[in-house]
């Protein structure tokens, strides 16, 4: 007690609080055990930031929408501000929105920055998790922390879905259209589905304080259970850093969180918060006024979901005609159910690709150093081909655009994507894949022969030669540490049996890493040197 | 110090485990790390005068923060809605959106760059360790599970565990059951329009409900229709009918059908088809009336009108259905009953 005392007369302010808080919930132990932990530097690592840092935005510019917005959809007759809509009825729901764009103050900006920074979110979810996926970060001890990323992901979706749906104009009543058309088109359960959603036909008027539950409420608890669950584990493991001199499987290098981390991070939300801002002040988003309220019969030619939805819009567009089939007296709507397997089936992929490449490697170890995407091309080419096949569905989404701005005919811009679907992926797998292989042998070339200097020489035997010059240990280094796998047999178990999963796993591991390029050895690097000082 | 080597100590007990290496090729040959690159100095690390410039930015950068909160609580005020002046909107989110910006600017701005110009910048090691408890640490967990299980009998006592089992998973049930009120047994309200509601219920214009006389209807000309009355109906009521009821009405030259039945259930060339989209229901709302086609804008799913609405492109299956009209004493335009199949998206007992 008494040196709680002195501290406090020496301190002044700050102490005295430090000293509060130590003595009530014990504050020193957890600034002495995370005040000056590690955390690697990389621009990539900003990606889950932003994504952070655009959440947090959602929930401070959601919080204050909900306090004018009207869930309901009791319809009313407008009468504000808004010249055009004047004396129209609509619901509550859309009409409090109006209301929010054009009578309170700063609702029109909170609306945009809510708006915009959920068009962030996903955005910046995605490109980590590419960020992830490239550089090897799921591999182990992170497999499950990828899976709460993944999930992280899907819940970003779903939060944005639901808040499109809230001003039930006739943008989203058309999106909540396609919804139903989809749910009835699932077997067995389809009309009934639709029913329980909707609370009887569609559009009812229960849709909207459904969904309002969904996206003020069960979405952000669940993305905030899973973003805790996220960087809890990212302390547990720490961060991963990229390989380069000094950086190893056992250490973690970069700056202390305090006082450099709090500085930067701290730094670069309100950098993010401000992008936004600055954004939702100079850009319209989802001018609602301009679409009117929900009604069935009318819809504007090009509309479009937000750009998160597009990839499951698209695979809905590309799906070809005349599908749907009758089996014994039921309809099964496979223009509906094959795009949903499209989608959901990619979806799963990329959920479940850790757990495929550590059955293929069989490698146990803890994975801390980041690869580089060259560095493992099988991966990377899947990656490619994964993107590339998300683009052509997303492009999808926008045929009707893309025909009318080129001036195209959109029978053949369909088409043309549909057989992009197949076509794409397959040569981006392959050009990728050769890709990597080529910078890796560049890298090779780098290590055992330095770059070129531009300066050429003449020999005293009259022979021009261009001089070399080696790179520096550190370079080297970055560019021959990276770990080196070989494909397996299909080797018999103890009953001398080779079975199917052993015959999966070497075809796979040859399709992985029968086309490889080693990383240079000391030994070849030694003779590189010796043979350069011949000259 | 002391503690330092114990902290290393117990890292390599733990590398000491096993981990399969897998495919990976294990060599020995491989170059060694030269270690972490030597710090590079910056202007700011040996010249005062430089670091006097930084910390003068930063706090200009924090200033301009401060200037922009207070210039947005200003436009919050200066600049208020005015009905009469359209901008005025604009002028205010454009302003307070400005303000609040430069606030969230400079203090990041500032932030970011007092870090990287004054603060240490040299790299630092910390030791990680592996995410696998010690050996010492997975034993006395495995014996506090022991003890557990003993102390309980959870695996000595089977009837216990297994009526456990049961309860805990029959209790969830209920709740789900719970759920079934949010919706009604659709039964076979996705088969009924209102166009079955009475008999010869007349052609409305959408969304004004008057009647359409077949001699308002020109060749080419196109009307989007409701049934008459439904523009009374109350709220819920009056868009679920309309999602379901919409019809797009066309008047083509007679000798331009290609279907008999097309030609049967029109009115010398006119004819009335379902709006809703047999794909996934968005309104089939554009057409083209050289080519006869109705465009679906949601998915691009396209009817040939000249051929009983059958699909010519796009994702849907099912033609549009046909609503049959006819004309009353009056000339106005009524169907004498409802379409002859459900109108939609496709749903499973759809033929049932």
């Amino acid at each position: 007690m008494s040196n709680a005392v002195t501290s406090k007369k020496k301190g002044g302010f700050l102490a005295g609080t430090a000293n509060y808080l130590d003595e009530r919930v014990g504050i020193a132990g957890i600034v002495k055990e995370f005040g000056r932990k590690i955390f690697p530097d990389h621009w990539s690592f900003m990606l889950g930031e932003v994504a952070l840092y655009s959440f947090l935005v959602l929930l401070l510019s959601g919080t204050f929408l909900t306090f004018f917005f009207n869930p309901t959809m009791a319809e009313t007759t407008y009468d504000g501000v808004f010249g055009p809509l004047k004396g129209a009825h609509m619901s509550s729901a859309y009409a409090s929105t109006l209301d929010i764009s054009f009578e309170v103050r700063g609702g029109l900006l909170m609306r945009q920055v809510h708006h915009w920074s959920a068009l962030l979110f996903v955005a910046a979810a995605g490109l980590h998790m590419l960020r992830v996926f490239f550089t090897g970060a799921f591999r182990k001890p992170r497999e499950i922390n990828w899976v709460v990323g993944f999930m992280l992901f899907v819940l970003g979706m779903a939060g944005g879905f639901t808040g499109y749906s809230l001003p039930d104009d006739l943008l989203s009543g058309n999106g909540l259209r396609i919804i139903d058309g989809m749910l009835k088109g699932l077997p067995w359960i389809g009309s009934y589905t639709s029913s329980l959603l909707f609370g009887g036909e569609f559009p009812g008027n229960q849709i909207v304080p459904r969904l309002y539950s969904l996206h003020i409420m069960i979405v952000p608890a669940l993305i905030l259970v899973f973003l805790v669950v996220h960087l809890f584990m990212v302390v547990i493991h720490k961060h991963t850093h990229y390989s380069g001199p000094g950086k190893k499987d056992t250490n973690v290098v970069g700056y202390p969180l305090m006082p450099v981390y709090v500085a930067k991070a701290g730094g670069f939300f309100f950098i993010v918060f401000g992008v936004i801002m600055l954004t939702a002040a100079f850009v319209t988003i989802n001018p609602v006024w301009n679409y009117g309220s929900y009604d069935p019969s009318p819809v504007s030619a090009g509309t479009q979901p937000d750009w998160y939805i597009g990839f499951l819009d698209g695979a809905l567009r590309l799906a070809p005609t005349g599908i749907e089939t009758v089996v014994n007296g039921a309809t099964v709507s496979w223009n509906i159910l094959l795009p949903m397997i499209v989608g959901v089936g990619l979806l799963g992929v990329v959920a479940v690709y850790p757990f495929i490449e550590g059955w293929i490697t069989g490698d146990k170890r803890e994975h801390h150093v980041l690869d580089r995407p060259r560095n493992a091309p099988t991966r990377t080419a899947i990656g490619a081909a994964g993107v590339t096949f998300y683009a052509v569905l997303w492009a999808g989404a926008g045929t009707d655009l893309i025909a009318t701005n080129f001036k195209m005919s959109l029978n053949q811009v369909l088409t043309t994507m549909q057989i992009l679907l197949f076509v794409a992926p397959v040569a981006a797998y392959f050009v990728t894949k050769r890709l990597c292989l080529s910078l890796q042998r560049k890298d090779r070339e780098i290590v055992l022969h330095g770059h070129e200097s531009g300066r050429i020489v003449r020999l005293p035997h009259g022979e021009y030669v261009e001089v070399h010059e080696q790179a520096d240990v550190y370079q080297i280094w970055k560019l021959t540490d990276f770990k080196e796998y070989a494909p397996t047999l299909a080797r018999p178990n103890a009953n001398g049996v080779i079975t199917i999963r052993a015959r999966i796993r070497s075809a796979l591991s040859k399709m992985f890493f029968e086309d490889r390029v080693s990383p240079v050895s000391k030994t070849e690097l030694e003779a590189a040197k010796h043979h350069a000082e011949l000259h | 110090m002391a503690k330092n080597s114990k902290e290393v100590a117990k890292h390599e007990e733990v590398a000491e485990h096993d981990y399969a290496t897998g495919l990976a090729v294990i060599t020995e040959d491989k170059i060694s790390d030269p270690g972490i690159e030597p710090h590079r100095v910056r202007m700011t690390d040996k010249s005062v005068k430089h670091e006097k410039a930084a910390a003068r930015q930063v706090a200009l950068l924090f200033a301009i923060s401060i200037l922009g909160s207070i210039f947005a609580i200003w436009a919050y005020y200066a600049f208020p809605f005015d009905d009469t002046n359209a901008s005025s909107l604009r002028i205010n989110t454009l302003f307070l959106g400005l303000g609040i910006s430069l606030g969230l600017f400079g203090i990041g701005i500032g932030a970011v760059h007092w870090a990287k110009t004054l603060m240490p910048d040299a790299e630092v090691s910390e030791e990680r360790h592996q995410t696998r408890g010690t050996e010492e640490v997975r034993a006395a967990a495995l014996e506090v599970i022991r003890l557990a299980d003993q102390e309980s009998g959870f695996s000595r006592r089977k009837l216990i565990r297994r009526t456990l089992y049961g309860a805990l998973a029959l209790f969830p049930i209920p709740a789900i059951v719970l759920f079934s009120d949010l919706g009604p047994n659709p039964k076979d309200s996705l088969r009924h329009t209102m166009w079955g509601a009475k008999k010869n219920t007349r052609l409305a214009r959408d969304p004004d409900g008057t009647p359409i006389k077949a001699s308002d209807v020109q060749i080419g000309s196109v009307f989007h229709v409701i049934p008459e009355g439904l523009e009374k109906l109350e709220a819920p009521h009056m868009l679920n009918e309309k999602a379901k009821a919409a019809v797009l009405l066309v008047r083509l030259d007679p000798s331009e059908i290609k279907n008999d039945k097309e030609r049967e259930w029109g009115y010398d060339g006119i004819v009335a088809y379902s709006k809703i989209c047999t794909h996934v229901g968005c309104p089939v709302a554009l057409y083209e009336q050289h080519t006869h086609h109705l465009l679906c804008p949601c998915h691009q799913s396209t009817f040939d009108l000249a051929e009983d609405c059958k699909v010519v492109f796009g994702p849907a299956t099912r033609p549009l259905p046909q609503l049959k009209i006819e004309v009353d004493a009056e000339g106005y335009l009524v169907a004498p009953g409802d379409f002859a199949e459900p109108v939609g998206p496709s749903f499973w007992e759809r033929k049932a």
